[in-house]
């Protein structure tokens, strides 16, 4: 069904053009790298993210997908940023 | 193909001036980096400007191939750097242009034996008696390509309008400006130019090729000009003639273009429109 609605939109020449589809997956992609480069060595990340959880798991019950730590920049400051949904109060401790 | 050999005469009077190290460079292999060295090299030089060209690609030398010197290489840049021979005798002289000679990578050895130090003492001895030095590059980030280009005052930046080219030239980039030697000791940056080749300007209006606008709103660096994509530029190489020398080609004026803007003449850029067919020129369209 897509193959022919594809095939259609080919036909009708409302397709997509792909250097538009390259230029939009550069300009992801290189935003992501470009980030990474200029922030001090991010390799400690995954440890960090590692550590900090087993702290807050003490405490409080979090998952794991609900757990985020990031380094980004806004301005002139480097941003370490944790982000953490807490769970409803019912399952709390 | 016929040649068109253009050489200027050397001047009595030459202000002083500091040599300028200039590397072509682009992460990706295979986008023309030595195509562009030989007659970016050539172009200085038939502008009267002393010029060397060296081959940075240890273990896989070209540059002598496409200048079409291969049989004259005897010493290389390994041997300068060890001491087993002198600069004079390593540089070639081109068969076409007076003021250019090349100094070729050497063969035998492999890359790790051109150390960033004897690469520093080589380009010192070159800037007493060149205005440029052309570095060619090899490709990828390993230390050839950092040799290359660690010393750069200026860069071309060569890409093909393709996505990982794009890709490896951005990464290209974010080298030049934290890892050279400007950027290590804080003086001024390198500078960077834009250097779009194999560009279809057809394919590029039929929407399946990037634009220039696309790389260049992408790279975010000045556009020094566009080689059309063109079947010459394999008949220069098969024949040893950089691609400058070829005459009534679009690449050809296209890389003089090229020189000319490096050199400050503000030339408007061409070869990025579509070529206006028989039909179309006979209704008058463009």
């Amino acid at each position: 069904m897509s193959m022919i609605s594809g095939l259609l939109d080919y036909l009708r020449g409302n397709e997509k053009k792909t250097a538009a589809v390259a230029k939009e997956r550069l300009q992801i992609i290189l935003a992501h790298e470009r980030a990474g480069r200029g922030s001090a060595s991010p390799d400690y990340l995954p440890a960090l993210q590692e550590e900090l959880m087993a702290v807050i798991a003490k405490y409080i019950h979090v998952d794991r997908d609900s757990f985020k730590v990031q380094l980004g920049r806004h301005d002139q400051y480097d941003v370490l940023e944790l982000n953490i949904t807490l769970p409803d109060k019912s399952n709390g401790r | 193909m016929a040649l068109q050999v253009k050489c200027a005469t050397s001047f009595f009077f030459k202000v002083v001036n500091v040599a300028k190290v200039i590397v072509v460079t682009s992460g990706k292999g295979g986008v023309g980096k030595t195509t562009t060295s030989a007659s970016f090299s050539t172009g200085l030089a038939m502008r009267g400007n002393r010029t060397v060209v060296i081959d940075f690609d240890v273990g896989l030398r070209n540059l002598d191939l496409i200048m079409g010197c291969e049989r004259r290489v005897v010493y290389d840049i390994i041997n300068v750097i060890n001491g087993e021979a002198s600069l004079n005798q390593a540089l070639i002289k081109d068969k076409n242009c007076d003021n250019l000679y090349v100094l070729p990578a050497s063969q035998t050895r492999d890359k790790e034996a051109l150390k960033l130090e004897g690469v520093g003492k080589i380009l010192d001895e070159l800037k007493e008696s060149f205005d440029f030095i052309v570095c060619d590059s090899p490709a990828g980030i390993e230390s050839g390509a950092f040799n290359a280009m660690y010393y750069a005052d200026e860069a071309l930046v060569v890409t093909n309008p393709e996505v990982s080219s794009v890709r490896d030239s951005d990464r290209i980039l974010g080298i030049l400006a934290a890892k050279s030697k400007r950027a290590v000791d804080g003086a001024e940056p390198v500078k960077e130019h834009l250097l779009v080749t194999r560009y279809d300007p057809k394919r590029v209006n039929s929407g399946e090729m990037l634009s220039v606008a696309d790389i260049q709103e992408i790279l975010r660096i000045p556009l020094l000009g566009v080689i059309p994509e063109s079947q010459m530029v394999l008949q220069a190489s098969n024949s040893g003639t950089p691609a400058i020398h070829l005459e009534k080609s679009d690449v050809a004026e296209a890389y003089r273009d090229v020189v000319g803007r490096f050199m400050g003449e503000a030339l408007p850029m061409r070869f990025t429109t579509e070529k206006a067919g028989f039909f179309k020129r006979l209704l008058g369209g463009n």
